[in-house]
């Protein structure tokens, strides 16, 4: 609660900034009209939702308006880095 | 009883106040409980389940017991005695364990404030005044807070003889206190109690800045003030609540703990008791007998659990005359609505029944158990708590956030310990490296005493745990007897540690109970949960300014005084205002009611010609290069073949098929567009636009911008709208031919450039004209004064649109429903290899035969209104029509859809609504019942298109 969010563009930022979106590096599918109703489902529905390091996205909504990932400790919350979109899932020990 | 002197109270003023009917009298510096006991009053409320009387328990905010009700100058329910400041004209009643709100509006104001700072520090005892002093040396910026309404802490009640660098202990916290506020990064804030701890250092404080004047509060000055801090390092000062002991009867008025009594005699000169009995299990009680017994209380006897207290107690014991019973316990405290006697006996350690063997008059039995660390916002931080087997108590561990616990908060009992740990503490928090060195680990208390927690009986039924909650040791074992094991359970089977106190003193008096019950040691059966809030919080601090007209933001378009000037009623569409419809005087003198005046908003618009103001509707100017594929992507339908000049309706859907938004798209040149969106969802659209732009499709040359504030738009509507904009535009062609439907042409209207477009959501021939937001009122005020126009609101514009069975997303959807549902077909591309949604429409369930459907309703009784939402069956039952009691047919029925739109048509003459219904477009023609309240309501399934199916009014 009340996070106090790196905005890889912006800086520390309040949450309340802030608009949550979900599992980050879930791309949209290259050919959605070949994948099967399973494969699509998957895409659609299904989100992993681990205890530990999780790659979210966020949007600086009241700020830069920017979306950026953000690697975070789902248990703790701990913010360990915030990478932009496009960028790999930082490599963290 | 009052002392002649001594205590922190001005005894050279006089307040005066009443409890329960009853005049007192008390002192500025006073507490209502140190008033109430210096007035004599033993009983300040009843228990809330047993009846039972209850006195004042403690001296702080941990208090269980004495919990009143505000009745003057404003009533507040449920306030702690011990933590309300006294005031002239206080009115206040006991309690049975509930209280009343207050049923007239609060006239005080609230706000918040938002502060930053380097260090934190929570709590001005030694050790958090020592703390603070550190860290503001070096000009860092320092907050202060304590929960008192002046800085000592410990040394205002415990240490009042004990001098600080040559001051008497209070004396030393007030001058510290004066030199911390004259620096100019320091802020120092009293009667502030930080309740939450958050996430990166984020805590929640309430500052109480004119509670304490009562009626002579000044109106302009907010009663209290939340802070929302951000601190770089905390400092958590928090000092330690004394323990309870479970015995028979210890929730009797005039039982006490030990310490309390003690900063009731040295902080407020009043004296609890005259005769007491000390039951101990540490040697800190002994402080408090001995102060008592020099101030004139009789002291019958101390009573130590422990087998030797050691010499030096002995001897001040000897030197006063005091009995002391080594390896005793009290049985039983007794008396008629208070404490009168005190039974004694030995402790038998091998946990068998203590027996009575002896009696002591009293009227004041002290008790202590030790002392727990007040752990509760280091918990909140996400600190690790550590259960000492030697304390007896939890101790904070490690923390992730930048925190330290410094003084008696982590075990320091002594009053240097806790000087040199808060300074050490303040130190650390400044330095970069120096604050990664831990804080060396506390000694074992020399004084230290052993863990006592309750006295073994054979009867557990007036043992009380928690007072507040009447749940005593026999209740715990209730819950033990019925197979449970874990605390947190415990406490939400019995209640225990869940009242307004959540559990400060009951807490871990439960766990030992528990622990005994099941015969393990308290550190194996886990921790529960602190959690914020630390105190009640009053809802009306937590909203602030943020009430009323504050509470959420009002948007109101340029025309709104011309709406309110001219009889409209408003409707909340998301944050704006918008006319509803507009209540016209009747010839007699009464106002019209709304069916009335929807139906002849309803006939203007059908029958001759009337305006909206549609300025709400959300619009979003798309450019760039690519504008064209981009919208390609995000429309079911194609937008790049639009035609410059031309307008089409397009649909949005979510990946998973279903419809998000819908509205126009007008091309303005060939890399530029502007489209709307429904009101409610403009700021989403930009939102899903931007994401899709910048997580998906970077490569995209395409700009967003939010045009809504920016233009006005007005609806002209009817047959004759043409005429009217005509007269107002004579460069503008206006036929059919030269300005055919979905087209849009620059012009001037009344003088002002316009942007006009032939869109049409009622199905009439119509015009929305497009002026900037500064100049509509100009031409609003231009078509009224045609003297043909006939303004109307958003229910004539939802009754039009529902006639045409155009769908409202957001009332005719819910997120579950595709444009194939809404038989819109006609709207999803074939053409194009993909869009958002597209591969969603070859899902099994979103091809599968029994879909809900959008279609018309027809209730056979043209005059019934159907309730939007009311559910639709079918029912092989007609002979129960009307018939079925509690209006449910018989539970077998399936529910086959609801009602999402319904109206009085006065085009149809009739009511009708619009339904998602089961497989809806294979059921025209078919009846369906509505069940509302006792009736089954037949209606019959039509098209969802009920007027002009064949769209002949579309060019007037
Ligand atoms: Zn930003």
């Amino acid at each position: 609660m009340m996070l106090l969010i790196p905005c890889p563009w912006c800086g520390p930022r309040d949450e309340a900034e802030f608009h949550y979106g979900g599992q980050a590096h879930v791309a949209y599918p290259e050919n959605p009209a070949a994948l099967s109703d399973e494969e699509w489902a998957r895409y659609l529905f299904f989100r992993d939702n681990p205890k530990g390091a999780f790659a979210e996205r966020w949007s600086h909504s009241a700020g830069c308006r920017r979306w950026f990932n953000a690697l975070r400790d789902t248990a703790t919350n701990e913010i360990h880095a915030v990478y932009r979109v496009g960028e790999p899932r930082p490599v963290t020990s | 009883m009052r002392r002649e002197s001594g205590g922190r109270v001005d005894r050279s003023r006089t307040l005066r106040f009443r409890f329960d009917g009853q005049d007192y009298t008390g002192h500025p510096g006073d507490t209502l409980a140190s008033a109430l006991l210096a007035g004599g009053v033993r009983q300040v409320a009843t228990s809330v389940k047993l009846g039972r009387p209850r006195g004042i328990f403690s001296a702080g905010s941990e208090e269980p017991n004495a919990v009143v009700q505000i009745e003057e100058p404003f009533p507040e329910p449920m306030l702690p005695a011990t933590t309300v400041e006294l005031y002239d004209g206080l009115v206040a009643s006991s309690l049975p364990g509930q209280g009343r709100l207050a049923t007239g509006p609060d006239p005080a104001r609230y706000d918040a404030v938002h502060a930053h700072c380097d260090v934190l520090v929570v709590g001005a005892g030694p050790a958090g005044l020592a703390a603070a002093r550190a860290a503001a040396s070096t000009g860092a910026r320092v907050i202060l807070a304590d929960e008192q309404p002046e800085p000592g802490g410990g040394l205002l009640g415990a240490w009042p003889a004990d001098v600080v660098e040559g001051l008497l202990g209070a004396e030393w916290a007030t001058a510290t206190a004066a030199h911390l506020k004259a620096l100019p990064e320091v802020r120092v804030l009293a009667r502030t109690t930080v309740f939450g701890y958050y996430d990166d250092n984020y805590l929640v404080a309430v500052e109480r800045r004119t509670n304490h004047l009562g009626a002579a509060a000044p109106a302009h000055v907010a009663r209290e003030r939340i802070w929302r801090i951000r601190a770089r390092h905390v400092v958590l000062a928090t000092g330690t609540h004394e323990r309870p002991i479970a015995f028979a009867g210890n929730d009797l008025p005039g039982v006490m703990l030990a310490g309390s009594a003690r900063t009731y005699l040295n902080r407020y000169g009043v004296l609890p008791g005259r005769r007491a009995v000390v039951f101990t299990a540490d040697d800190s009680a002994y402080a408090a007998a001995f102060d008592l017994a020099d101030a004139g209380v009789r002291v019958a006897a101390i009573l130590d659990v422990r087998p030797s207290p050691g010499e030096a107690l002995a001897r001040e014991v000897a030197k006063r005359g005091i009995v002391l019973l080594a390896g005793h316990v009290v049985t039983a405290a007794q008396g008629d609505g208070q404490v009168a006697s005190v039974q004694a006996g030995r402790h038998r350690p091998e946990a068998d029944p203590a027996v009575a063997e002896h009696a002591f008059d009293a009227d004041l039995l002290l008790v202590s158990g030790g002392w727990n660390p007040v752990v509760h916002l280091f918990s909140q931080s996400g600190g690790r708590l550590r259960f000492d087997e030697t304390l007896g108590t939890l101790v904070p561990g490690d923390s992730r956030q930048a925190v330290e616990v410094a003084g008696a908060a982590r075990g320091v009992d002594t009053l240097s310990g806790c000087l040199a740990d808060g300074a050490a503490a303040g130190e650390r928090a400044l330095g970069g490296q120096a604050a990664a060195a831990a804080p060396p680990p506390v000694d074992v208390p020399t004084a230290g005493g052993q863990a006592f927690w309750l006295v073994p009986a054979s009867d557990y039924a007036a043992h009380f745990v928690d007072m507040q909650r009447d749940v005593t040791v026999a209740d715990l074992h209730r819950a033990t007897g019925a197979g449970l094991r874990s605390v947190e359970h415990i406490k939400r089977y019995t209640t225990a540690g869940t009242a307004h106190d959540q559990g400060k003193t009951s807490g871990l008096l439960t766990t030992a109970a528990v622990a005994h019950a099941l015969g393990e040691r308290m550190g194996e059966l886990g921790i529960t949960t602190f959690r914020a809030p630390y105190l009640p919080v009053s809802f009306a601090a937590l909203a602030g300014r943020d009430r009323g007209p504050l509470h959420d933001p009002v948007r109101v378009t340029a025309l709104h005084d011309w709406h309110v000037a001219n009889g409209a009623l408003f409707e909340n569409v998301g944050h704006w205002k918008r006319p509803w419809y507009y209540q016209r005087v009747l010839a007699d003198g009464r106002l019209e009611d709304m069916e009335t005046a929807v139906l002849r908003e309803c006939r203007a618009a059908r029958e001759g010609v009337a305006m909206m103001d549609a300025s709400t509707l959300g619009k979003i100017d798309v450019i760039g290069p690519d504008a064209g594929e981009f919208l390609d992507r995000l429309y079911t339908n194609l937008m790049s073949s639009l035609a410059v000049g031309s307008i089409r309706y397009g649909v949005m859907c979510r990946p998973d098929g279903m419809v998000f938004d819908d509205g126009t798209v007008i091309r303005l040149a060939e890399d530029h567009f502007l489209l709307t969106t429904t009101t409610g969802n403009a700021a989403a659209v930009l939102d899903w636009m931007e994401e899709w732009l910048q997580t998906e499709w970077p490569s995209l040359r395409v700009y967003c911008t939010s045009v809504t504030e920016q233009w006005a738009t007005v609806a002209l509507v009817g047959p004759r709208s043409r005429e009217v904009l005509a007269g107002l535009a004579p460069g503008l062609a206006v036929s059919t031919a030269d300005f055919p439907f979905m087209t849009w042409r620059e012009a001037e209207v009344a003088g002002i450039p316009a942007r006009v477009c032939r869109i049409s959501f009622s199905g009439e021939l119509a015009f929305e004209i497009n002026v900037t937001s500064w100049e509509v009122s100009r031409l609003w005020t231009a078509i009224m004064d045609s003297g043909m126009v006939t303004p109307y609101g958003t229910e004539t514009m939802h009754v039009l649109r529902a006639e045409k069975g155009y769908p409202i997303v957001g009332q005719d959807t819910d997120g579950t429903v595709t444009p194939q549902d809404l038989g819109m077909s006609w709207v999803v591309s074939k053409k194009k290899a993909d869009f958002i949604g597209k591969r969603s429409f070859s899902r099994a369930d979103t091809v599968r035969a029994g879909r809900k459907q959008l279609v018309g309703l027809l209730p056979e009784d043209p005059d019934f209104l159907l309730p939007e939402g009311t559910q639709l069956v079918s029912t092989d039952v007609p002979a129960t029509v009307g018939t079925v009691r509690g209006g449910a047919p018989p539970r077998t029925v399936p529910t086959l859809g609801h009602v999402t739109s319904s109206y009085r048509s006065a085009a149809l003459g009739r009511t009708f609504a619009l339904a998602l219904v089961s497989g809806g477009q294979s059921r025209l023609g078919e009846r369906l019942y509505a069940p509302v309240g006792d009736a089954l309501v037949p209606v019959t399934v039509t098209s969802h298109v009920l007027y002009d199916p064949e769209g002949t009014r579309r060019d007037g």
